[in-house]
């Protein structure tokens, strides 16, 4: 990773001049003040000058692309990749023939894949990023199969008073559930067990 | 597959250059080993053997069309 110090009157100059030496952007970098400067007395005694490190933020979500990328071709799958990506987060939206192998059953394949980019991704940065991996939309249709079961046994859960606990899934899965069923009243949920078999309870009220 | 197995764990340790895959196969199935250096053991392991299990998970969804059981030995 490339990196620079810089120094300025103001904290906004020495980021600036960094910028001009590294020649990027500032959404491009990370930056570490070491020292905010002093303004001193009339501008004449005591000041001191700012001090920024700028480090140039190698493009991680290339990285992950790359990598869901070779290991479809080593897969034999021909895919197309789409990347979407804000500070938090990135999603990789794969599309192709023969996705199905990419995605498993009830997406097994889809969540190892997108764990292990993640893993890529969080390599060696600091700041941690949320990486998500969905193939020819079953992230959305996932969604939709996991409300309507959370209803349906919430519905079961009221009828015969007792918990009703569903199959371990990943965290992101269970939450969908807990979500779905925060505004319904006669029930209330929580998840039990350890990962990786960890289910969520529906308990009726 | 072997291509697949380094394309895989590459990327996910420190010293790429000391993947190795070998391969042992027989009529009903093939084994492969991966060794990686020393210090990249938890890397592909994991927690509770999270990273093993994803890797599996990858390498046994490629190796569904063929008519061999596969397995992956992680040492």
């Amino acid at each position: 990773m490339r990196q620079v110090t810089a120094t300025g009157q103001t904290v906004e100059e020495a980021i600036q001049s960094a910028l001009e030496k590294l020649e990027t952007t500032k959404e491009r970098v990370e930056v570490d003040i070491i020292d905010e400067g002093k303004k001193g007395v009339f501008g004449l005694f005591g000041s001191k000058p700012a001090i920024v490190k700028v480090s140039l933020l190698a493009d991680k979500s290339k990285e992950g692309e790359e990598y869901l990328r070779q290991i479809a071709e080593k897969m034999g799958i021909e895919v197309d990749l789409n990347v979407i990506k804000n500070d938090k987060e990135i999603q990789y939206e794969l599309s192709g023939d023969k996705i199905a192998m990419l995605i498993g059953k009830r997406g097994q394949t889809l969540n190892a894949l997108q764990y292990l980019t993640q893993l890529v991704v969080n390599k060696n940065i600091d700041r941690y990023k949320t990486v998500i991996v969905d193939a020819e939309g079953y992230r959305g249709r996932r969604n939709d199969t996991l409300k309507q079961l959370a209803d349906r046994l919430a519905q079961k859960a009221v009828r015969i008073q007792k918990e009703v606990l569903l199959e371990p899934m990943p965290s992101y899965e269970r939450k969908v559930i807990h979500t779905a069923l925060q505004n319904y009243q006669k029930v209330s949920t929580y998840s039990d067990g350890v990962e990786p078999n960890r289910r969520v309870v529906i308990k009726p009220e | 597959m072997k291509a697949l197995i380094e394309t895989i764990v590459r990327p996910l340790v420190d010293h790429p250059d000391d993947v190795n895959v070998t391969e042992e196969e027989n009529d009903y199935k093939i084994r492969y080993h991966l060794t990686v250096h020393e210090n990249d053991v938890g890397k592909v392991i994991g927690k509770n053997g999270r990273i093993a299990k994803a890797i599996r998970t990858v390498v046994y969804a490629a190796g569904s069309d063929s008519n061999k059981k596969i397995y992956l030995d992680i040492m």
